[in-house]
């Protein structure tokens, strides 16, 4: 079943490829129809999962000469993305409902994406890891290339290409050596995590740490790779930067939680203060980089940097065992596997929104618009509703991410968790200020405003507000499937 | 000597390549202009019946044959099988060029002619006899080479013969010295011979040695006719020329290698530092390229030093079988990149691909998926290539050069993007369809076509098969190992 869940997009996708004739109201709605089955599937996965451990598991010889096969699975860490992908791909069709040129390519594009995204949240084989990590990669540069706006799309795709794609090649020198190293040979990530390669000191395990860290953070992205994210985010089109934000970047998180901590323990704790320092450079930079912004989608964007920047802190905390305990190191991992989940659905929301500025002005420039307010209540209240969200706000996800993030990494790096707190301070500053300058003042639209959120915008946008605020009240459905997984990882590293 | 292993069956896929030559030649002699595709079918038969061969011979008992000059085994095999596959992909891709064409059936002879050589220097376990097939393996070539009989194609022709004339002689040396030290040429005898040589001699014999199959595979140092080979003989030719020989040159150097006594002599590091200088060079060559076919030239040289990287750490785990599946990845990918090329011959500049997507998007696709493919992006096939050919060489304990060619796979996915990104442009309308002056194609061409022109069918046909075969190749790779053997015999 895990499977179908994986694939039924793109077979779905290829449907569509080859049916030239359907009209572009059908493509819409079986868009929808897909994404829609495909969340109801990865609910049904969630129901049906007993934990801890791994579920619906398929493991199935693909490439027995190399080591790779073709191995699934669900567990803590993995569902909550499943979903987050499901579901966010299902808001990007219905917001898409409002149309979009050269539907039947861009719904295709869309539909296989979400399949690289499932199939990378599900795989528990580096190779496939590995391969779906690179398609998303080309799906998301035809994204950007194809249905960017701006001059700089081409560019834009293409910095985006690069960037992430180098970092790919890193990160497969670096299963490379974890399968080189390990015997007998395999690129199975469970049978690496129950007996990981490289350990008792040597060159090597540094190197390859080296190697899977960088691949990883350029797509995080975290400072001082993340250069590529601000062009990509502002040429795309907006549920481009929807997907992008909210799944893509967490394919970087996902990766440390789920290869380079369980697999190389000893090299992550003898350098997580890299990582931890790492972290909150990335969330101090970017509160501050996203603090001179005008332009909204730009600002969004580097706030995704620093919310990531805060992922990275509590993995790196995790891995300071002298002086903490490992209930601390297990709330700080699951404060990241929140987070993730969080901001996957609070920037999704705000991209998305984003994407209606530029529909209705032709601009993302905040000093150009101002006192929209009063002509667009619904869409200022959702954007009010998710700049809270997004700055850590109580009652919402972001707030008991970030909670458990600090906590559980202020007994084991308390100077690092202050600075990062600070970050915290500025986000919630300038989405403030971004509030201000959008909504309230006089008017200053560059165009008469166009009609107020439409019913696939609304419908779009509020659902991925309300997840963020029933796991903000109710967290114990999500932490009660998370924590158990976040408690193996802190086990798993502490070897 | 008494038992010779005399056994013509076992060499029937060789026999039937060589039988179709013959019987091309002839056919061509006779037949009029108009109906020299028969020929053309003739050898394309040839070939199928010499690929059919070798799958219901394979996986035969691993033996040599007349006197251990030629080794039956998993390497043998597996040539056998993809160099007739690359060869009709070529004849397929050049349909539409040679139609006609007053010299269709030289064509034909000399690709038939090629594998052949092709195939001998793969499969052979004594010098003599890889110096026969290095000239079997050249000789078709320089003609092939300037078959479109144009000037470009003139100098093309006379590069790779200088080139070639050259290092079959230095090879002819090596094999001399080689001969003195180790008191035999077939490989069994000199395994037992070469060990307590003088070092020196040793290592000048094996350098001499080195330069044909380096040759032949387009490697640093012997690489200067490939760019030249690759735009100015016709497309077809150039796929044929880039692609076919690497393959048995590969096998001939990796077998050759295992016979040296490694203790005596640094070869892996001297392999290695070659594949380096073959994988840089070629990729920082292609970075100023504005001719697609040039480029894909250099894109080749790289490849070339990929698959070296196989040879360095020959003899160690998975190191054979990983190199044969580059081989195959590698000739179905790289001809589908030409077969592109070949179906649209006017566009001689990357910017007259610009808005492909638009006009042709299977095209396009095609191009994509093979371009993407030589990168090494997964699903395909060369991707599954360079993934086993690295863990080889990691395994065999040469990180550093894996580390080294992922930097350089880093590197050489900027020039083909550069290809990739104005075909896939579809943002913006093209230029005026470019009308390129000779396009390596004969005076006898009717008319250039531009980029805007209807596509060669036959070309573009093999340009998508290719590149669905990379996509399928590379998702049934598992397979594909299964079947491939990783012995070796002397």
């Amino acid at each position: 079943m895990l499977s179908l869940t994986v694939f039924l997009p793109l077979a779905a996708a290829l449907v569509l490829l080859a049916w030239r004739g359907l009209p572009d109201a059908a493509v819409r709605w079986l868009w929808v129809a897909v994404s829609g089955a495909d969340l109801a599937l990865v609910a049904a996965l969630w129901a049906t999962y007993d934990g801890p451990g791994i579920g619906h598991e398929t493991d199935r010889p693909w490439i027995p000469g190399a080591g790779a096969g073709y191995h699934i699975g669900v567990d803590g860490l993995s569902l909550p993305l499943l979903a987050l992908t499901a579901t966010v791909f299902l808001a990007c069709a219905v917001y898409s409902l409002r149309g979009q040129r050269d539907i039947r390519r861009f719904a295709a594009l869309f539909l296989a994406l979400q399949t690289t995204c499932l199939g990378l949240f599900a795989a528990l084989d580096l190779i496939l890891f590995f391969l779906f990590f690179d398609l998303s990669i080309v799906g998301m540069y035809l994204v950007i290339a194809g249905w960017g706006h701006g001059e700089q799309a081409a560019r834009s795709a293409l910095k985006f290409f690069l960037y992430t794609f180098v970092g790919s090649l890193a990160l497969l020198l670096g299963f490379i050596g974890l399968y080189a190293a390990s015997d007998p040979h395999t690129f199975d990530i469970t049978e690496l995590t129950a007996d990981p390669p490289l350990q008792g000191g040597g060159a090597a395990g540094p190197l390859v740490l080296l190697a899977i860290a960088v691949g990883l953070a350029v797509k995080t992205p975290t400072f001082p790779f993340h250069t590529w994210l601000p062009p990509a985010h502002t040429d795309a089109p907006a549920a481009g930067s929807a997907v992008l934000a909210a799944i893509l970047l967490k394919m970087g998180t996902y990766g440390f939680v789920r290869i380079a901590m369980p697999i190389l323990p000893e090299d992550w704790r003898a350098h997580a203060m890299v990582f931890v320092a790492v972290g909150v450079v990335s969330a101090l930079y970017g509160a501050l980089v996203a603090l001179a912004q005008s332009s909204f989608k730009r600002m969004v964007a580097y706030t995704s940097v620093n919310h990531m920047g805060y992922v990275l802190l509590a993995l790196g905390a995790a891995g300071f065992i002298a002086g903490t305990d490992e209930q601390a190191r297990s709330t700080a991992v699951t404060g990241a596997v929140v987070q993730m989940v969080s901001h996957g659905l609070i920037t999704g929301a705000l991209f998305l929104l984003a994407g209606v500025l530029m529909d209705r002005g032709g601009t993302y420039e905040m000093d150009a618009w101002g006192g929209l307010a009063g002509p667009m209540p619904r869409f200022a209240a959702l954007t009010a509703v998710a700049a809270f969200a997004g700055l850590g706000l109580p009652g919402f996800s972001g707030f008991i991410a970030e909670f458990q993030i600090f906590a559980g990494s202020l007994g084991a790096v308390p100077v690092a968790t202050a600075l990062a707190l600070l970050g915290i301070l500025v986000t919630a500053g300038l989405f403030l200020w971004a509030l201000h300058r959008l909504f309230l003042g006089a008017r200053r639209g560059p165009k008469p405003v166009g009609a107020d959120l439409r019913p696939a915008e609304l419908l779009s946008v509020a659902p991925l507000l309300a997840l963020s605020l029933l796991i903000g009240v109710l967290p114990r459905w999500l932490l009660d499937t998370v924590e158990p997984a976040a408690r193996a990882v802190v086990g798993l590293v502490s070897r | 000597m008494a038992d010779m292993h005399k056994d013509p069956l076992a060499l029937l896929p060789e026999i039937l390549l060589l039988l179709g030559a013959v019987a091309a030649l002839l056919a061509g002699s006779f037949l009029p202009r108009r109906r020299q595709w028969a020929a053309r079918a003739g050898a394309a038969a040839a070939l199928a019946a010499s690929l059919a061969a070798a799958v219901f011979s394979a996986p035969g008992e691993d033996r040599t044959v007349y006197a251990g000059t030629y080794a039956l085994d998993g390497a043998t095999d597996a040539v056998r099988v993809i160099v007739p596959a690359a060869a009709l992909t070529v004849l397929a891709l050049a349909s539409g060029r040679v139609r006609g064409d007053r010299r269709e059936t030289e064509f034909c002879v000399l690709v038939l002619l090629g594998s052949l050589g092709t195939v001998l220097l793969a499969g052979a376990s004594d010098l003599l006899l890889l110096a026969v097939a290095y000239l079997l393996a050249s000789i078709p070539l320089y003609a092939l080479a300037g078959w479109g009989r144009d000037a470009r194609g003139a100098e093309a022709a006379l590069k790779l013969y200088l080139l070639g004339v050259l290092l079959g002689i230095t090879m002819l040396l090596g094999t001399a010295v080689l001969y003195g030290l180790g008191g035999a040429t077939d490989y069994a005898a000199l395994a037992d011979g070469l060990p307590g040589a003088p070092v020196a001699a040793l290592a000048v014999g094996t350098v001499a040695l080195l330069a044909g199959p380096l040759f032949k595979a387009g490697a640093v140092p012997a690489h200067f006719w490939v760019p030249d080979a690759a735009s100015g003989a016709t497309v077809p030719a150039a796929a044929f020329l880039t692609t076919v020989p690497k393959i048995g040159a590969l096998v001939a150097l990796y077998r050759v290698l295992t016979v040296l006594p490694e203790q005596a002599l640094e070869w892996r590091m001297l392999l290695a530092v070659l594949a380096v200088a073959t994988m840089t060079l070629g990729n920082l060559a292609a970075f100023a390229q504005t001719d697609p076919l040039r480029l894909l030239g250099y894109s080749t040289i790289s490849q070339a030093g990929y698959l070296l990287m196989a040879v360095a750490v020959a003899g160690r785990a998975e190191a054979l079988r990983s190199l044969l599946l580059y081989l195959a990845a590698y000739a179905v990918t790289n001809l589908g990149a030409f077969a592109v090329a070949a179906a649209l011959p006017g566009s001689r500049t990357l910017e007259a691909y610009r808005g492909l997507g638009r006009r042709r998007p299977l095209l396009a696709a095609a191009l994509t998926v093979c371009l993407l493919g030589l990168v090494g992006t997964p699903p395909t096939a060369v991707f599954m290539g360079k993934l086993t050919v690295f863990s080889a060489t990691w395994d065999g304990g040469m990180a550093w050069l894996t580390a080294v060619a992922a930097a350089n796979t880093v590197a050489s996915l900027f020039y083909y993007l550069r290809w990739i990104a104005p075909a896939l442009s579809i943002s913006r309308p093209g230029p005026p369809p470019q009308d390129a002056g000779a396009s390596g194609g004969g005076g006898e061409r009717k008319g250039e076509r531009a980029a805007t022109a209807e596509p060669e069918r036959w070309a573009a046909g093999t340009a998508v098969a290719a590149a669905s075969a990379t996509l399928v190749l590379g998702a049934g790779a598992g397979w594909v190992l299964g079947f491939l053997s990783d012995t070796l015999v002397r």
